[in-house]
């Protein structure tokens, strides 16, 4: 199994890229006609930034979010 | 390094992908009957569509090498139309002898409705019935979990044999549930939105490559056959072995699809000189 430093060695760079996207794209909600109106999908975005940096999330970041997004099951 | 391409939508793209697939070490495409992007009105469509792709469409293949297999099934879009389904169904069997055709295939749910249900539930009942494979779909993002749930659930009703069916589409919220259940799991792989090539090379390692499969998404929309050999190059950059590429990218599909004798492509093992 590879160690941490080599995982970040290879996806630092396109995680970074990936990260700048979703603030741009924020970014631009912010300027948008009507920003700060409620919107559920700005809210599931926000709650699904916050999984990301849980320090208590471990290995599982992408289900969790995947679930946040998903219609209830019952 | 060889491929089994095993769901792809030929005819929903030109032949440079044949040609480009077989440079690239395709050696083999099933497609199964999917939405074609609009909703059709009649029975005999679908049967031209069936005809289409278990006749023309293997020509097609063949002129790059590449052995081309299919499924018939009302898909889960169209499956809203109940009255349509029926006539469509019924007429599915005189497929299964076909020297081409798989299986039962990609049925399921699309938004998870009650019509969807019945379709899927009597597609499901002619392919146990018929001995067919079958091929599940499940839903895209947001519906995607339950879905799969409720897929699930009519398996179990009905005591599919978990060897014999793949479902399809699992991400990192559902695969897990799949591979629990004894199913086949199939990763489908896009260039943007939805399953990556490098999550799935990802997924490919806590839960062991057994019945796990991968796919790219080709059809009308965006997607990319080649979104294949990318998690294979992902996979491999992880460090795992020529061996281990072969056994999920070839022979996990001729695994699954061999268990229909019609499916002649066997599984590979490297053997150093």
């Amino acid at each position: 199994m590879a160690d941490q430093t080599t995982v970040l060695n290879q996806c630092f760079l396109d995680c970074r890229c990936m990260i700048l996207e979703i603030a741009a794209a924020l970014d631009r909600v912010d300027r948008a006609k009507n920003a700060g109106k409620e919107d559920m999908r700005l809210t599931q975005l926000h709650q699904a930034i916050r999984v990301l940096i849980d320090p208590s999330v471990k290995e599982d970041r992408s289900g969790r979010i995947l679930t946040m997004f998903s219609d209830p099951i019952d | 390094m060889y491929y089994i391409q095993p769901h792809y939508h030929g005819i929903a793209r030109t032949t440079d992908d044949y040609e480009r697939m077989a440079q690239a070490g395709v050696v083999a495409v099933a497609e199964p009957a999917f939405w074609a992007g609009f909703d059709r009105h009649y029975p005999g469509t679908f049967i031209d569509y069936f005809r289409q792709i278990s006749e023309f469409e293997p020509t097609r293949a063949a002129q790059y090498g590449i052995r081309h297999y299919c499924w018939v099934a009302m898909n889960p879009k169209e499956a809203e139309d109940v009255t349509l389904s029926r006539e469509v169904i019924a007429q599915m069997p005189q497929f299964f002898d076909r020297p081409t055709v798989m299986g039962v295939g990609e049925i399921g749910f699309n938004r998870n409705t009650r019509n969807e249900q019945t379709i899927f539930r009597e597609q499901l009942e002619l392919a146990i019935k018929h001995h067919q494979l079958v091929l599940i779909h499940t839903p895209h993002l947001k519906d995607k979990l339950k879905g799969t749930k409720m897929t699930l659930d009519l398996l179990r009703e009905l005591r599919a044999d978990p060897a014999r069916v793949w479902i399809d589409h699992v991400e990192e919220h559902t695969i897990r549930a799949v591979l629990d259940a004894g199913f086949w799991a199939g990763m489908t792989l896009y260039p943007q939105t939805k399953m990556s090539p490098r999550r799935a090379a990802f997924l490919l390692e806590p839960y062991g490559t057994d019945r796990q499969l991968v796919n790219s998404s080709t059809d009308w929309g965006p997607s990319s056959p080649f979104t294949l050999q990318e998690c294979a190059m992902e996979y491999r950059r992880r460090g795992h072995s020529e061996q281990e590429l072969l056994d999920v990218f070839h022979n996990n599909p001729a695994r699954f699809m061999g268990q229909n004798s019609k499916f002649t492509i066997r599984p590979l093992r490297l053997v150093e000189q």
